[in-house]
């Protein structure tokens, strides 16, 4: 198990998401150093796919850009390698199922190891469908990062009591991509996994603007962004990195409001 | 072995066929699998059930459909006798009905006002569009834009039926693009829809449910055949793309070691070019589309693009169960070119006055190469999936022939 739980400890987490090679190689390992200078708590870095299903327009053309750009799995090591020679900010994996059981678990876990990374977060693996990773998983430390959404139900319970590093709550149904609205029982949903579990939650999906992280970091213990920040590549490209940095320092600042507001509770 | 076993809920290892098939899905969707689960195994014994679904297919299907004994054929290549079982003959004109009546009748019974679908050649798009308009519910359906393209005819015909026709125009816009839409737009809305899946793919029990809904094919030939000739078939043949009318052609024989099954894939260009959609001959274990199966990737485990002159075959996975009869050997998977497939589809029009879909048509180019290396008393039963009306107007253009459309 990783370290990834004790970074929400009475600190709310912030959690931006990149797309690995999107433009380029040195763009991505410029944004990595840029988010976390900017104050992110934990990089999450996306290894395309080429069939994101539970992305959404911006993420898919995200990918796309990095396949134009050569992508491979052993790029996104590279930049990740890269990147380590700048910062130690903690890293985790966001990809889909195929990508590891190709690389192979063993294979892939024990580089996750290597390059530092703390966990990895797999949209098409759900509860049922685990057991072949969590051997590799569990030998190199790497956490198994699951999602509960609104129509998790009665499968919360046991995805909550198996979970490590920190739980991602998704804000709502569908897929990945800026939103205005979100499920209205999000207090509740969150409140149900504490009963069950002291595993740090981070909410994501859809949350684009500081307002939206204020509001969220008082339900959850973490923000996840991604879509906003991936638009802010493709419009700047490689002038991205500063953008990313002043984005994350605004979206910072707005979480630390809510952690003042609760500190003052 | 090779049947899918029926008890799931706590048994893990019950969803798979051999070491494929599984539940690789977004956890949004976990919770109304679970429910089409169970629906589907407290429903498809039940007599009511039963019933109502013998009723539609009997009355409104047109079932049984017809074994015809391909007398021509068989006269001119000179081998086995050649019986052809007549799913382009059902309502709408493919075997795509046979599930989607199954399938509809649970989204009924659990309340869904919506149905939702994938389709390739149209197929199944038109099937689920008809079944949604005789139960008058809600419909959407999501096409490749490549293949709204190349089969405009069907979709003219899901709009008539009041469905929405979504071209889809990620990816590679063919059958595979059209599938992550649907599942997207499930996970977007899955209270009051229902993803009616067209193929004996996706996640645990999408290929069993389909599985059972299309053995009727093989059930009502086996009997048929039985009336016939009083015996089993040497061979079956059928064209696989997801696989869904070859497991149902497949489904009732597979435990007749005496029975040959053979399915047909899309070559394409060729087996060994890169415009092909031979997976089994050419593809590798991965995970896609919820399911553990063999698909056509590169060595990074993204999904490659495939090609086929039909729409219908034009897809990088398989169903598990046919990567599971594969890898025993219970199943034989042969692979037919674009060339082949269009040569047989003048072929049987000719010989029998049968204008065949050009995905059926890989498996009646296979049945000319192989009945002439078998016997006078050997019997193969090729399944004819669909109709070829759709396809009149792109084998006009393949053969470089101008027809106003």
């Amino acid at each position: 198990m990783s370290n990834l739980a004790n970074i929400f400890k009475n600190h709310k987490a912030f959690i931006p998401f990149v797309v690995a090679d999107d433009p380029d190689f040195d763009t991505t390992v410029a944004n990595i150093v840029a988010l976390a200078e900017g104050g992110a708590d934990i990089v999450e870095v996306g290894i395309p796919f080429s069939d994101p299903i539970a992305d959404g327009p911006v993420i898919q053309s995200a990918d796309l850009r990095a396949f134009a750009a050569g992508v491979r799995t052993k790029t996104v090591f590279e930049i990740v390698e890269a990147a380590r020679k700048q910062t130690d900010v903690p890293i985790v994996f966001l990809t889909y199922l195929n990508i590891v059981f190709k690389y192979g678990y063993e294979a892939f876990c024990k580089k996750c190891q290597e390059l530092a990374i703390s966990g990895l977060v797999i949209p098409d693996m759900p509860y049922e469908s685990k057991a072949e990773i969590m051997p590799a998983a569990n030998k190199y430390g790497i956490d198994i990062i699951p999602l509960i959404t609104p129509t998790s139900g009665h499968r919360i319970e046991k995805i909550a009591k198996d979970a490590s590093g920190f739980i991602y709550v998704v804000s709502s149904l569908g897929i990945t991509g800026e939103r205005n609205e979100f499920f209205n029982g999000l207090k509740d949903l969150v409140a149900e996994i504490k009963q069950y579990t002291d595993v740090p939650t981070a909410i994501g999906f859809g949350v684009h603007t500081p307002e939206q992280a204020k509001e969220m970091a008082t339900i959850a213990d973490g923000v996840i962004i991604g879509s906003a920040i991936v638009d802010i590549v493709d419009k700047q490209k490689q002038n991205a990195p500063e953008a990313v940095e002043k984005f994350t320092k605004s979206i910072r600042s707005a979480i630390n409001e809510s952690n003042t507001r609760k500190a003052t509770v | 072995m090779t049947k899918l076993k029926e008890e799931t809920k706590d048994n893990r290892a019950g969803i798979y066929a051999g070491t494929y098939g599984g539940q690789y899905i977004p956890e949004t969707l976990m919770t109304e699998l679970e429910k089409v689960d169970k629906a589907f195994h407290t429903l498809k014994d039940d007599p009511d059930f039963k019933a109502e679904l013998h009723d539609l297919l009997v009355n409104y299907a047109n079932r049984p459909s017809l074994l015809y004994y391909a007398k021509n054929m068989t006269e001119d290549l000179g081998g086995a006798k050649i019986y052809l079982k007549r799913e382009d003959l059902n309502h709408t004109g493919a075997h795509k009905i046979n599930n989607v009546i199954g399938q509809a009748l649970l989204a009924k019974h659990l309340g869904k006002k919506r149905l939702i679908a994938e389709t390739g050649a149209g197929q199944h798009g038109v099937a689920t569009a008809t079944i949604a308009a005789l139960f008058g519910m809600e419909c959407e359906i999501f096409m490749g834009k490549e293949d709204t393209d190349r089969q405009k005819l069907n979709v003219y015909r899901m709009e008539l039926l009041g469905a929405k026709v979504h071209p889809v125009t990620t990816g590679s816009m063919v059958l595979k693009d059209a599938i992550n839409a649907a599942l997207q737009e499930w996970a977007t809305r899955c209270e009051d829809t229902f993803y009616v899946m067209g193929s004996a793919v996706g996640p645990y029990p999408f290929p069993e449910m389909v599985k059972h809904f299309q053995s009727v094919i093989s059930k009502e030939s086996k009997v048929q055949l039985k009336a016939k000739e009083n015996t089993l078939p040497d061979m079956v043949v059928a064209c696989v793309g997801g696989g869904s009318n070859a497991i149902g052609s497949f489904a009732d024989y597979i435990d007749d070691p005496s029975v040959k099954l053979v399915g047909v894939e899309a070559a394409g260009k060729g087996v060994n070019t890169d415009k092909t959609a031979a997976t089994i001959e050419r593809g590798s274990v991965g995970i896609f589309h919820g399911m553990k199966s063999l698909f056509l990737q590169n060595d990074d485990g993204q999904i490659n693009p495939v090609y086929s002159i039909s729409a219908g075959l034009d897809y990088p996975g398989v169903g598990p169960e046919h990567a599971a009869l594969a890898k025993e050997g219970r199943a034989q998977y042969v692979g037919i070119t674009d060339d082949e497939s269009v040569q047989a589809f003048e072929y049987i029009a000719k010989e029998e006055g049968i204008v065949a879909a050009i995905e059926s048509c890989h498996a009646i180019a296979y049945v000319e190469k192989v009945a002439p290396t078998m016997t006078k008393d050997q019997i193969i039963v090729c399944t004819l999936s669909g109709r070829g009306d759709k396809d009149v107007a792109s084998i006009a253009k393949y053969k470089g022939v101008d027809i106003d459309e």
